[in-house]
């Protein structure tokens, strides 16, 4: 397949378009065992929103997609870079694990949904349920996140650099959340919490992981009352 | 003379008080203990003059099973059609697991992971793994996708359509809660909705997505719990399912709501017809396999199964039973629980003086993995003989040809549900109607 083909030393990208290859190529080009050795870096050209690029990369390996893509790109990325030059539709980076996911656009639904570890930027504004269920992943959004965002989370840290819709962290668990802008509602069991030099210190280093210029004084910090941890009955309406 | 109440019995009583004395629901083990329309409920016809019967022992009648052949590279080869539903490392003991493992893996079937992750036990010991996909996501890690020998997308239980999961704080030690980055000791809610699609368009995105991450190698289950069958069985073949799971109302769990154990969902045996129906008029039945769960405990109850056009079945309950569950030789300490020898529920509290259902190491060692395993390959062998010995009566050479016109019903709603005449009639109540 002339257009998945690099040259042996890997100093130029390898191109792949997929106007002319298939996701399920490109996929596996990517899962191959020696990928790293054969192209570090990566250019995905013409996505149109197809579902599933770049889906479930073990290695260290920079992805660019440049467009829009559909749902859960980059899903379960471990150890990767990508970025998408573009929009992502929903469960962008889902479940990953570790490694590096850029959005430049916008992100849809359940951006980062359930993610144990890594990075996801998305330099635009996210969607509902925006690192739901997120277990240790870091996510840091340049404009808003919809309602739900942080829901159930467990682990990790969202930065919402503007605005988040209703339920902000609802029944959320240990997830530590950090918005600059207005927070419309906050969800069961959600609570302010003070910020201290710590929450500054890690805030800044994740304003600046993400490459994104923003000053932490401004932000106000989030996260468990943990009133609902154990079943009691007086808490019965909050569930 | 005394007269209880068929209203108000003393079970009914009862739960009134402890409601108001304690202010929260019952939460429970197992499933529904109702009677409904189950396998009891229908016979088989065996040969005679009108049918050649095989002759047992020295004919054969095959049991093999394949799992998943549509799309996926590597299909299971089972070698019974007797599978192990999937079960929690969190709900089950890590020597639990094993057990599982060790006895699936003896006579040539899988196991299932659950809630919870993979553990090293369960991937050690099965042969064949499946590994399930819930909405909790808990521990949901691509390394153990692909080391999984199929994956299961969970929808939903028979023991709780349309409900969460439940692990109580008293089961959440450091290495579950570690497994699922939880804090210790909280009680963990698992969601009841996938955090990243909702409807069957998404299913079918979300399928093709975990084929992609795992490069089209593995058969992609889908499980739901029976309630609008039909429908829900030709919208998860139409998603791209490689095998649907079923589970009827009957099917156990760890922990739930006896409100919702008992009166939510339909029985298996009223779903299983409905998910036949619904493959046959995609087509796709027999390409899309069928496995079916709840209440099977017995070689009766598979070629009941197999007959009406399953696949496959899956059991919870009796492989637990089978480990130790609800033993005899335990009735003292079931006793001191305020439970007895078969009628121990109380999966959810962690505390199973037989060992299976709980986090406790002191309790947990008490279960012999090597021997728990044999114990659950005879169970397994012999569901096998018996639907082995009721298929050669009907003169079948493979379970899988036994079929509904080998089966009548014992009662009207029997017949009805499974589309099978009433016995000594031609009767099938309800012909005509989904
Ligand atoms: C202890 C226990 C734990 C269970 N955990 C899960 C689970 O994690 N995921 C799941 O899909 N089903 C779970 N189930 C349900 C089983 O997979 C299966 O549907 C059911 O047990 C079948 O019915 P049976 O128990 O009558 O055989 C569990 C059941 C039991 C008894």
């Amino acid at each position: 397949m002339a257009a998945l083909s690099t040259s042996d030393v890997a100093v130029e990208p390898a191109v792949v378009d997929l106007s002319f290859t298939g996701v399920r190529e490109l996929n596996a080009a990517l899962h191959a065992p020696d990928v790293a050795d054969k192209a570090s870096a990566w250019r995905v050209t013409s996505p149109a929103g197809r579902h599933s690029i770049a889906v479930g990369l073990d290695a260290e390996v920079d992805v660019r997609i440049e467009g829009h893509v559909g749902y859960y790109c980059a899903g379960m990325n471990q150890l990767a870079t990508v970025t998408v030059e573009g929009n992502a539709g929903v469960g962008v980076a889902e479940n990953m694990m570790s490694g590096t996911v850029r959005v430049r656009g916008n992100a849809s639904q359940s951006a980062g949904a359930t993610a144990h570890g890594g990075l996801l930027v998305v330099e635009g504004s996210a969607s509902a349920r925006c690192g739901i269920s997120m277990k240790g992943v870091d996510i840091v959004v340049g404009g808003d996140v919809g309602h739900m965002s942080a829901f159930m989370g467990q682990a990790g840290r969202l930065v919402v650099c503007g605005d988040a819709g209703d339920a902000l962290g609802d029944s959320v668990y240990e997830a530590r959340i950090y918005v600059a802008g207005a927070v419309k509602s906050l969800g069961a069991d959600c609570v302010e919490k003070e910020v201290r030099p710590e929450h500054l210190a890690e805030l800044a280093g994740l304003l600046h992981a993400a490459g994104i210029d923003a000053d932490a004084t401004s932000f106000r910090r989030y996260g468990s009352a943990r009133r609902l941890y154990n079943f009691h009955v007086d808490n019965a309406s909050a569930y | 003379m005394l007269r209880e109440s068929a209203t108000f019995d003393r079970a009914t009583i009862a739960e009134i008080q402890r409601a108001a004395e304690t202010g929260i629901y019952d939460i429970r083990g197992g499933g529904a203990k109702r009677r409904v329309p189950h396998f009891d409920d229908l016979l088989f016809l065996g040969a005679s003059m009108s049918r050649y019967p095989l002759e047992g022992y020295r004919e054969r009648c095959d049991t093999d099973v394949v799992l998943g052949d549509r799309h996926a590279t590597y299909p299971l080869h089972l070698s019974t059609p007797v599978t192990i539903a999937g079960m929690s490392f969190g709900a089950l003991s890590g020597r639990a697991k094993e057990a599982l493992g060790r006895g699936a893996s003896e006579v040539g079937t899988s196991t299932t992971t659950g809630d919870g992750g993979m553990t090293p036990e369960e991937r050690g010991q099965s042969k064949h793994l499946v590994y399930q996909y819930l909405p909790s996501r808990y521990g949901m890690n691509p390394d153990h996708l692909r080391a999984a020998d199929a994956i299961e997308v969970v929808l939903g239980q028979g023991a709780k359509p349309g409900g969460g999961g439940m692990l109580l704080g008293q089961k959440i030690t450091e290495r579950v809660a570690g497994m699922r980055t939880l804090p210790m000791g909280v009680d963990q809610r698992s969601a009841c909705r996938h955090p990243d699609w909702t409807g069957p368009d998404d299913l079918e995105i979300k399928i093709g997505e975990l084929r992609e991450i795992t490069d089209w190698e593995k058969p992609i289950y889908v499980k739901i719990g029976a309630s609008r069958t039909y429908y829900d069985v030709k919208l998860a073949a139409k998603a791209g399912a490689d095998v649907i799971v079923l589970d009827g109302m009957q099917g156990g769990t760890a922990a739930t709501q006896d409100v919702f154990i008992e009166h939510v969902g339909i029985p298996t045996l009223a779903a299983l017809p409905q998910a036949v129906q619904a493959l046959q008029e995609e087509g796709l039945h027999r390409q899309v396999q069928l496995v079916v769960s709840g209440g099977i405990r017995n070689g009766a109850d598979v070629a009941k199964c197999m007959a009406l056009g399953a696949d496959a079945v899956a059991i919870g309950t009796a492989a637990l039973v089978a480990l130790g569950d609800n033993s005899p030789h335990l009735d003292e300490e079931y006793r001191a629980l305020g439970s007895a020898a078969g009628f121990y529920d109380d999966w959810q509290a962690g505390r199973d003086p037989a060992g299976i259902t709980t986090q406790d190491d002191e309790l947990a060692a008490r279960l012999d993995p090597v021997a728990g395993g044999r114990r659950l390959a005879n169970l397994i062998r012999v569901m096998t003989m018996e639907a082995q010995v009721i298929a050669r009566a009907c003169g079948k050479a493979h379970l899988h040809s036994l079929e509904p016109e080998d089966l009548v019903a014992l009662t009207i709603e029997a017949a009805a549900m499974a589309r099978v005449p009433l016995a000594g009639t031609s009767w099938i109540p309800g012909q005509g109607g989904l």
